[in-house]
């Protein structure tokens, strides 16, 4: 009879391999990228003196400033929900296309999706400066950068709750045969119409919070009285309108949580 | 049997059949509200030779700019961008870790003193936009990526704090149960118990944040924090759109390769 053997661990586990690795590769990357931007922690404690003076006028937001920029926080809505309506209506053929319980072509459903990664990797600001450029400052721009963002947004959003639908009104209709678009209005709209309101509510809150920095370059909204007030080192100024989109963005995100909850 | 047939059966109130009108009322008053503020500015005259000359310069990038030894050609600007998103994001995952503790409510604790006002401090770091954050360090460290590397370390603590905050309330306490049984004292179960069970989810966080914080650093240096941004708005205001184009490629190129290696990462730790 032979002794029972131990289980012995590995040698990679017993020297703790991996763990010591990912610690040096992280410790290395770390001493690397601080290398890279200069980063030093001794400027910024000796001007921090400077950062507290410019905490102090923020702590006394001058309200006065509240009735310039009630316009543009109304103007920032606006935009957000014509960016949100324009950038969901385009999203609803290309999440059909790209959901594969629909489409069974398995080449332009990846082309799709594979546009649809292209168009999310664009971060909103650089959208922003492009198409102030086309179309001039103001908040067409604004609404046209908001539409393709939210684009890309809810197009995934969307398919991934169309590859959840229940597929047996669909076979029930195809084996009556129906048309696909008499297939789609009958039997996938129905599924999917709340999750899509709700994923819709859900990208208005979030373009409030990004449209109020867009007017930083110039595509309309609060954005613009953002970067007035911080050009003219006007910090009290800068105060109330981080203040004032802050209960807008609670409004906002209250209601919308709301309607969502009576939704789903 | 008759009576629950023709309740079922009843026809709906008139409230009821006629309920959605109000709804359709208050959606076009919203779309109407909408449309009537905003003033278009319609299409400039110089709109179509502008976009004619955006798409031109996007199909024909300029190559040259990939690497050209100077330091300030795009390869070394992407790098020191993914330098910024990664030393801001380590940055505040180890400062979110305390403010999560302090944030998390757990079940013996009264009135959620603590809790309440570790969640109003975060709640008050997130309400500043990064752009904001970005430009106030400029203030303080003169403009830079090391503004950005603030901007970013501070913005990103209150997203981490919350979620970590969360994760610990929702996370499994089996494990520190069994320690304490066993008799374990408070570091004893801290450290065989809840570090192992939550760090996968910390750590999990942590690379979506960086992916977050890729996209951030990519366009802070539009307001001179460093990185990527600066030399995008400076091609975007001299009308440079071949060089727009090939920063928009390396944007694009960068961002999808971090997305993927972050998903693959995150996809082995749970």
């Amino acid at each position: 009879m032979s002794t029972p053997e131990i289980p012995q661990r590995p040698w990679r586990q017993r020297y703790h391999v991996s763990a010591i690795a990912w610690t040096v590769t992280i410790v290395v990357l770390l001493i690397l990228s601080s290398m890279a931007t200069g980063a030093n922690f001794g400027m910024f404690l000796a001007n921090i003196n400077q950062f507290t003076v410019l905490l102090v006028q923020m702590s006394h937001p001058a309200w006065a400033y509240l009735s310039v920029i009630i316009q543009p926080l109304y103007e920032t809505i606006q935009m957000a929900i014509l960016g949100t309506t324009i950038g969901a209506a385009f999203a609803i053929p290309f999440s059909l296309l790209a959901a594969s319980n629909l489409v069974g072509n398995q080449v332009l459903r990846n082309l799709i999706r594979l546009f649809l990664d292209l168009v999310r990797t664009l971060p909103d600001l650089l959208l922003a400066a492009i198409f102030v450029a086309v179309f001039g400052i103001g908040s067409t721009a604004g609404v046209i950068t908001l539409a393709i963002f939210s684009f890309g947004m809810v197009s995934k959003l969307f398919y991934e709750v169309i590859e959840t639908i229940d597929m047996g009104p669909l076979e029930a209709m195809k084996s009556v045969g129906a048309s696909k678009v008499t297939i789609i209005w009958y039997a996938v709209l129905p599924q999917i119409l709340n999750q899509f309101v709700s994923y819709f509510l859900y990208t208005l809150e979030i373009n409030v919070r990004a449209s109020t920095v867009l007017g930083y370059l110039g595509a309309g909204g609060i954005g613009v009285y953002l970067q007035r007030s911080l050009d003219q080192f006007n910090y009290s100024a800068t105060a109330v309108i981080i203040l004032a989109t802050l209960v807008v963005v609670m409004v906002i995100d209250g209601v919308s949580n709301h309607l969502r909850r009576v939704l789903l | 049997m008759q009576t629950t047939l023709s309740k079922e059966f009843a026809p709906r109130s008139l409230w009821q059949r006629w309920c959605w009108l109000i709804w359709v009322a208050i959606i076009i008053a919203i779309y109407a509200w909408a449309i009537g503020g905003l003033q278009f500015s319609g299409l400039q005259s110089s709109a179509k030779t502008v976009s004619d000359s955006i798409v031109k310069g996007l199909l024909h990038p300029d190559w040259a700019y990939v690497y050209n030894g100077s330091g300030e050609d795009l390869s070394s600007l992407t790098i020191q961008t993914l330098a910024i998103a990664f030393l801001g994001t380590i940055v505040s995952a180890v400062i979110s870790v305390p403010f999560a503790f302090w944030a998390a409510r757990t079940a013996h604790e009264r009135f959620y003193l603590r809790s309440g006002s570790g969640k109003v401090i975060l709640t008050l770091i997130r309400t500043f936009p990064e752009i904001v954050l970005a430009i106030m360090f400029i203030k303080a460290v003169g403009p830079g990526s090391y503004a950005g590397v603030l901007a970013i370390s501070i913005h990103s603590i209150g997203m981490l704090g919350k979620l970590f905050s969360e994760s610990l309330e929702n996370m499994d306490r089996g494990a520190e149960e069994a320690i304490t049984s066993a008799g374990g004292n408070a570091p004893q179960v801290f450290v065989l118990a809840t570090i192992p069970t939550i760090m996968p989810e910390f750590i999990s966080y942590t690379l979506y944040r960086f992916e977050i914080a890729v996209r951030s650093a990519s366009i802070l240096g539009m307001v001179g924090a460093g990185g990527i941004g600066t030399p995008m708005i400076f091609a975007i205001q001299t009308r440079n759109w071949p060089r727009v184009g090939i920063i928009l490629l390396g944007i694009i190129v960068m961002v999808l390769l971090i997305d993927t290696l972050s998903e693959q990462l995150r996809k082995r730790l749970i």
